[in-house]
This record gives C-alpha cells, structure tokens and sequence, in this order.
C-alpha cells in the first residue's frame, strides 16, 4: 500500500500563512490526528489535501504529487468529510451514499452494478440497511455521521481526512463512530488524518499526535509525548492535568483557574 | 447484493414518470388544438388528428379550411407553447440547481432584462427603418440583449470574485439587471409611441405564433434542454455544497458555466419569440419537487413534461374566455399558477 508524505506544506488566505512548512510521513493504515486551538490551522491544512483550498509544498501519495490531479483523480485518492456536512433533508441514504461513486460514474452516466454493490455492501456494513431508504431529514445525530462516513467510504480513497468527525456527538456517539473508523481503517488499510478538539479522545484513537500552533506543527509523536501540561499551557493557554493511566491511556482533564486568568 | 428494495427511485419507477409526462403533454396539446374561437367544433378535431395518423382513416367532417385553422393557426401557438414552457421550467429547475437555491428564476442573471432592452430597442427603431425587412427585429434583438446580459453577468461576476462563488454571480446578475432597465426605461422614455407594444411585449403572448417561430427557436432550445439534461446527474451532486461536490470529483465552476450558459441560450430564444412569460420557471419545478422530493435527476425531465403541458393548458383560457380580445398568457400563468402552487404546499404541509 501507498504513503502520504507532506513536505514543506503551506496554506496561505491572501497572503498570510496559515499553515506553514509541515512534514508529515504516513504509512497505510495509520492514523494521524491534528490537535491544536481554533485557529492552529488544522481545517487549512485538511482541506489543502481534500484539493479544496492550494498550497504549496509536496504532498505525494504513494510517490506522485496529488498536486495535479483533476478533481475527479483526487476524489478517488482522497476522501473527505468536512466539519458540517451538507445533508439535503429529502434526500435518501442510499442516494446520499451514493454520491460517494462520484468519481468513478462518467459525467452523463448513471451507477453501474459494480457502483450498487459497492453502496450496499457500505450499508449493510455501517448497520445502515434499516434506514436506506429514509430520507436524511429524519435521521438522528448519530445515524448522520455514519451516513456521511458511508459516503466518504464509497469513494474507495486509501486517504480519508475527518474534520472535526464527533463533535456533534453525544458520549456514547462520539465513542461509536471513532471506533467505526478505527476498524474500518484497520480492516481497509486507510490512512487517516483527523482534525479533533478532545485531546484524551484524540490519544486514545490515534497512532500519532500533530500538534498545530499558528500553523505550525510545535510538536509530534505518540500521546504520552504531545499531551503534556506544559505544552497545554503553553499552547491552549490552559490549565490542564495530565493522566497517565496504566494501560497507556493518556487523559486530559481541564483545571479551575480559580480566577487566575 | 445489492436488494432491490435499497435502491427503487421513491414513489414508482423512473420509466412510469417519463410516460406519464409525455402523456400529460399530449393530451394538454389535443386539448389546446381542439379549443379556440373559429375553427371546427371542438370534439371533431381529436377525430381529424387520428385520421391524419398514418393507417388510421375516419371521416371527421372537417373542411379543408377548418384544418388549416387548426394547422396553422392553433397548431403553432400549441408547439410553442410547449417548447417555451418546457424549456423555461428546465432553465428554472438547472438553475436552482447549480445556485442551490429553490427561489431563483430563469430571469436570474440578466436574461429578461438584456432581452428586453433588446426588443425596446427594436420596436423603437422598428417603425421607419426596418419596416421594409423580411424578418421581425425583435425576436432576435430579443435574444441578442438576453445573450449578452448574461455574458455581461458572468464576465463582471467571475472577476470581481475571485472565489467565483455564486453570490458573487447572482449580486452581478442584479446589477446587469439594473442597469439594463435603466436604459431601457431611458429609451421608452424618448420613444413614448412605443410603450404598449414594449408592455404587451413584456407580459408575453403566444398570439402571433407561426411555425416560422418554432423553427426559429427549435435548434436553441433542443441544444439547451439536450445539455442540461445530460448534466442532471451532476447538478445532483451540487446539492451537498460546492466545496463537498468539489471533493467528490466535480468541477464545480465548469459544471455551473456550462449549465448557466445553456439555459440563458434556451431560455433567451424562449424569450425572443415568447416575450416574459413569468412564473414558470419558478412554480412548475416546485410543483414537481412537491410530488416527487428534490432529486434533480427526477425533476429536471419532469420539470420539462409538465412545463410543457403546464404552459398549453394556461394558453387556452387566454383566447377563450376574453374572445376575441386576448388576456396575456404571463397573466393566466400568475392567475391560475400561483393559487394551484398554494394548495400542493398545503398538501405537503398536510401529509407530513
């Protein structure tokens, strides 16, 4: 399977760089997650490997630039799910998910077999095969977000980016959907690249931390390495208590200032 | 794998919906044919149509002369009829497609301004100097200030905005619009003779419809709807936002070019023989979005079928009830359109 590597990547909205030099090398399979405060330059830099916004720098999948592909050959490359997916109410699943085969139905074809089997086999698989036929409107938090994942999945990219993929959840939401993409990234090789606000959830799920700080990266490595107090405070500007937990888990819990700040 | 249940288009199969608007259009236009001051009595022109029918021979009783009322005089109007209603309902549904916005119209960008600075232009001219031409100025004026409105638009609009969103587009729509209007109203102003032909122009009729006409807008507007058509697959797509269609492999500012500058063709030719037909463009895709939810691969074609016969049937009135002066079509349209638009929604309203 192919690698992602990033060299020297910068992002700049007219003339201010919001992401700057960042070096990245992924392995398939692995899972590497952006933290850092509003701002850090976390959507930036997603959104420049979705093709969204350009950059300069070297981002190189599988040892060719994504650089010049069309749109419709980074679609097959990369898959994207932005922080606030569009769902159009009166739209079906099965449509919705379908719209991941995008990049593989010619522009006045129609779906082929191959295009229908691959959506049922998503649905079946993310236990969306009760809902396929409702409309989005009708769906719950929950189910949205494995609709939306559905969707990106389709798209058969080995690079799937999720901004910010739970922060529309619940507890129990949030845990379900992470641990869909921890298998299907396990089950399907994918490289993934996730933007996340919660720093114990981001340690817990990830193989690896980015830590972004005015765009950028300040520092890199497991969640033992990155999620220190020292660095929080310097960083988040925030008072936080850092756990290690014997099984390796890494826990963030915010502090009371108690009136410092 | 895949069950067949995962994937049936909602409320009946795609082929059933195609039949019944070709019927609806059929049956709108043996309607529009039969009816109208003059010609044969009503029932027998059903009757001399199936007898014109290859293999098919039945005495109607209808002269020579009541045919060619029928032929070449209600004929015409009803093609016309049904081409500039299917194409500014396509137009109006491709638009609200590629702007993701259920509330523009076909006019959006400029079109029925250009266009009627176009024709404000000829009827002001049209008295001396072009009275000896073999051709009427205005349709093509017409369509030539539709065009270049348009053109305009999307010149001004895609510079200015770097980011080519379509705000930005829409915003330079209004400003043409604007500006187009006020030179129109400046020229009607040194032309005060020409004010009710300008007026009647802009409240549309299909009165004076030849097959001269049709044959003039044919090649445009089949170009059109063959285009728009084709892409309704893609202007789909557009419905999860510009930047998400983007990432799932679409080009969105080609797609949005390619279908703006199709349906400002077919619908400026709309125009050019049709005058400003309002409304359509905006309540027949409604209408159909109603009945069968929003997917633009079912509501482009539709759109079409019912346009079609939606624009024959609001024809007929017209020269009917207000015989032998004519009420505008652009006011049967509004007249009739805008309460059957009120109850669907309170037939949406009803069922959820």
């Amino acid at each position: 399977m192919n690698g992602l590597t990033l060299r020297g990547v910068r992002v700049e909205y007219g003339g201010c760089a919001v992401v700057s030099s960042v070096d990245e090398t992924l392995s398939a399979g692995e899972w590497l997650c952006l933290i850092g405060p509003n701002g850090a330059g976390k959507s930036s830099l997603l959104r420049a490997l979705a093709g969204l916004v350009d950059f300069s720098g070297s981002v190189q999948l599988g040892g060719s630039e994504i650089c010049g592909l069309s749109a419709r050959e980074l679609a097959r490359q990369v898959a994207f799910v932005p922080q606030d997916p569009v769902l159009p109410d009166d739209m079906s699943v099965t449509d919705y998910v379908m719209l991941g085969r995008n990049p593989y139905i010619s522009t006045f074809g129609r779906e082929s077999a191959h295009d229908r089997d691959v959506v049922a086999g998503l649905i079946t698989e993310l236990s969306l095969a009760v809902y396929a036929r409702r409309m989005l409107g009708t769906l719950s938090g929950g189910e949205r977000q494995r609709v939306v994942i559905a969707r990106a999945l389709a798209q058969e990219a080995p690079v799937l980016l999720l901004d910010e993929p739970t922060s529309a959840l619940d507890l129990g939401h949030q845990q379900h959907a992470l641990e869909l993409v921890d298998r299907l990234r396990r089950a399907k090789n994918l490289i993934v690249v996730s933007a996340m606000h919660d720093l114990t959830l981001a340690g817990l799920y990830s193989d690896r931390l980015l830590l972004l700080h005015q765009g950028v990266g300040v520092a890199r490595g497991s969640a033992r390495e990155v999620l220190r107090s020292e660095t929080l405070a310097e960083f988040y500007g925030v008072s936080a208590r850092v756990i290690h937990e014997q099984d390796g888990t890494v826990v963030v819990v915010p502090q009371r200032s108690h009136g410092e700040i | 794998m895949a069950t067949p249940s995962m994937f049936a288009t909602p409320r009946g199969g795609r082929v059933t919906w195609w039949l019944l608007g070709g019927l609806a259009v059929v049956l709108a236009a043996v309607v529009g044919l039969s009816l109208g001051p003059a010609g044969p009595t009503w029932w027998r022109v059903p009757l001399v149509l199936l007898d014109r029918l290859p293999l098919l021979s039945i005495d109607s009783g209808v002269t020579d002369a009541q045919w060619n009322i029928v032929w070449q005089i209600r004929a015409p109007r009803v093609a016309l009829a049904a081409l500039v209603g299917a194409m500014l309902s396509l137009a109006g549904a491709s638009y609200q497609g590629v702007f993701r916005n259920p509330l523009v119209d076909p006019y959006l960008l400029g079109v029925a301004a250009g266009a009627g600075l176009g024709a404000t232009i000829a009827f002001a001219v049209n008295r001396d100097a072009t009275a000896t031409w073999p051709i009427n100025p205005v349709p093509i004026a017409a369509f030539i200030g539709g065009v270049v409105a348009v053109a305009l638009t999307y010149t001004v609009g895609t510079a200015f905005g770097r980011s080519r969103s379509a705000t930005t587009l829409v915003l330079a729509g209004v400003a043409v619009t604007s500006l187009a209007t006020a030179v129109q109203t400046f020229v009607l102003q040194r032309n005060n003779d020409v004010v009710r032909q300008v007026y009647s122009w802009i409240l549309g009729r299909l009165t004076s419809a030849t097959w001269g006409d049709v044959r003039l807008v044919l090649p445009y507007i089949a170009v059109s709807a063959v285009t728009l058509l084709l892409y309704r697959r893609v202007i789909d797509v557009l419905r999860v936002g510009d930047d998400e269609a983007r990432a799932l492999g679409v080009n969105v500012s080609q797609v949005r070019i390619i279908v703006v500058l199709a349906a400002t063709l077919g619908t400026s030719a709309a125009v050019a023989v049709s005058g400003l037909i309002g409304f359509v463009g905006i309540i027949v895709p409604h209408a159909v979005r109603l009945l069968m939810g929003s997917s633009n691969r079912i509501v482009l074609p539709l759109s079409m079928f019912a346009g079609a016969a939606f624009l024959i049937a609001a024809d007929i009135p017209g020269r009917i009830l207000t015989s032998p002066s004519e009420t505008p079509i652009g006011v049967v349209t509004a007249f009739f359109g805008a309460p059957f638009f009120l109850f669907l929604l309170r037939v949406r309203e009803a069922r959820q």
